[in-house]
């Protein structure tokens, strides 16, 4: 099988969000989505941090400390974005007015829980963010992650084992190797990757997984 | 005559208590107000309370303040980053409290305590560890966590432009916490780029109205680029 780099899994998510679209990419993997949105489309991107209408990296030596996205990376506006406060940029989000939030996610279960924010390690000091203002305020919530951890357990799990963003949240899961809509009745297939059968991609996920009734 | 504007950093933050809570605005850098907190770390204030999105990056600014030792307890959402490491160590040794708060949490529990809200119910953490001894209530079909305001002593504030009745501009986005924090404190301090003449900004542009600022301090530009 083929499975999707990151780029590719980035370009997969990107085909999917609409013209007129407000967006939020969280850190990370689904910050990528941004360099892959068809060029043809208006998509407005928030940023947690009080802006929407972000643009491109700026060229280099064009930083400005004081424009930034929440990964605290520099970049640019788009003519017609526009500044807000924080609390402004939280009633976007928990307000419901943005279509869609991409997220990482380190566990989805099948109900649709996410547990993207601690590995609840005794070590590990723990930080959230926006994350689970995001998983209950969007109107979609889209995970975009491998399929499988490094030790090739599936991150797809009857229930999470590490600590939850939000409950039933998740409407879509992006991986390397499939799409998949989470649904009342359960988790959808819509798509695998090339070469990649429903059975195999059953047996690797270990939850039960359903064909979409459109999927050939 | 009405003017807030105050000679230093230092004379702005001159009665600073110790245990003082102090809400700092700035995401990362953007919006940090350095010079205020380079004054309160010079002014000595110590055992205090900061809010703050996040709990410092690499060796200056609210870094300093905590590698001072000068602070009893972080509210913030997002300690933990590459370049945390001063108080990742303080807070691995148990010298320093953590109050984790989710972003938009953070950002509304600031505003409820400006707005002179009770408390408010939030849908975001519901289910989850950070509402964990909550009061949690079903309103319509979903369900909801209570959350409570966050007041402070002194809001520290990083602004693009000021009058002497304090109203305020911003630049970009190092607006994020500002305004609401300069609501939330009993006092709220602004460093700014520049200070203008009554009149010099526009009615129709200005961010933060000067009823919610107390002292306004113009610092050279240290506008330095993103890392």
């Amino acid at each position: 099988m083929k499975k999707l780099d990151r780029n590719q899994m980035a370009a997969r998510v990107a085909r999917d969000i609409p013209e007129g679209a407000y967006v939020n990419l969280g850190i990370g993997l689904p910050t990528l989505v941004a360099d892959f949105l068809p060029k043809g489309r208006e998509i407005i991107l928030h940023s947690e941090n009080g802006v929407l209408g972000l643009g491109p990296k700026p060229a280099p030596g064009q930083e400005d400390e004081d424009m930034t996205n929440a990964g605290k990376e520099p970049v640019t506006l788009l003519t017609g974005g526009s500044f807000f406060h924080h609390a402004d940029s939280f009633a976007m989000i928990r307000g419901r007015h943005l279509d869609f939030a991409v997220l990482g996610a380190f566990q989805v279960s099948v109900a649709g829980d996410l547990a993207n924010w601690h590995t609840g390690g005794a070590d590990a000091i723990p930080a959230v963010g926006g994350a689970m203002d995001l998983a209950v305020g969007a109107k979609k919530v889209l995970v975009m992650m491998e399929h499988l951890t490094k030790q090739g357990e599936s991150k797809i799990v009857e229930r999470c084992t590490y600590p939850l963003t939000g409950a039933r949240c998740v409407d879509r899961i992006y991986t390397d190797l499939a799409v998949i809509d989470v649904k009342p009745d359960g988790l959808h297939v819509v798509e695998t990757v090339e070469g990649l059968s429903f059975e195999e991609l059953q047996r690797l996920s270990g939850v039960p997984l359903k064909r979409l009734a459109t999927a050939a | 005559m009405i003017n807030k504007v105050v000679a230093s950093p230092e004379a702005a933050l001159a009665d600073v208590p110790d245990g003082a809570t102090i809400m700092i605005g700035g995401f990362g850098n953007a919006g940090m107000p350095s010079a205020l907190i380079d004054a309160l770390i010079a002014q000595g204030a110590r055992d205090l309370t900061v809010v703050n999105n996040n709990a410092g990056n690499a060796d200056a600014g609210l870094a300093a303040l905590i590698a001072a030792k000068r602070v009893r307890k972080v509210l913030c959402s997002f300690p933990r980053q590459a370049d945390s490491w001063h108080f990742d160590k303080l807070y691995r040794a148990g010298e320093i409290e953590l109050e984790l708060v989710p972003q938009g949490t953070l950002a509304e529990r600031i505003r409820a305590a400006g707005a002179g809200i009770g408390a408010f119910f939030t849908p975001t953490a519901y289910g989850t560890k950070l509402a964990e001894g909550k009061e949690t209530r079903r309103i319509g079909d979903r369900d909801y966590v209570l959350e409570h305001p966050i007041h402070a002593d002194f809001a520290l504030i990083k602004a693009d432009r000021a009058d002497r009745w304090g109203n305020l501009t911003y630049r970009m986005s190092a607006r994020n916490f500002a305004p609401i924090m300069a609501s939330a404190a009993k006092c709220s301090v602004v460093q700014v780029r520049e200070i203008v003449e009554l009149g010099g900004i526009d009615p129709e542009a200005v961010v933060t109205p000067g009823i919610f600022v107390k002292r306004v301090v113009k610092v050279a530009a240290t506008l330095r680029k993103a890392a």
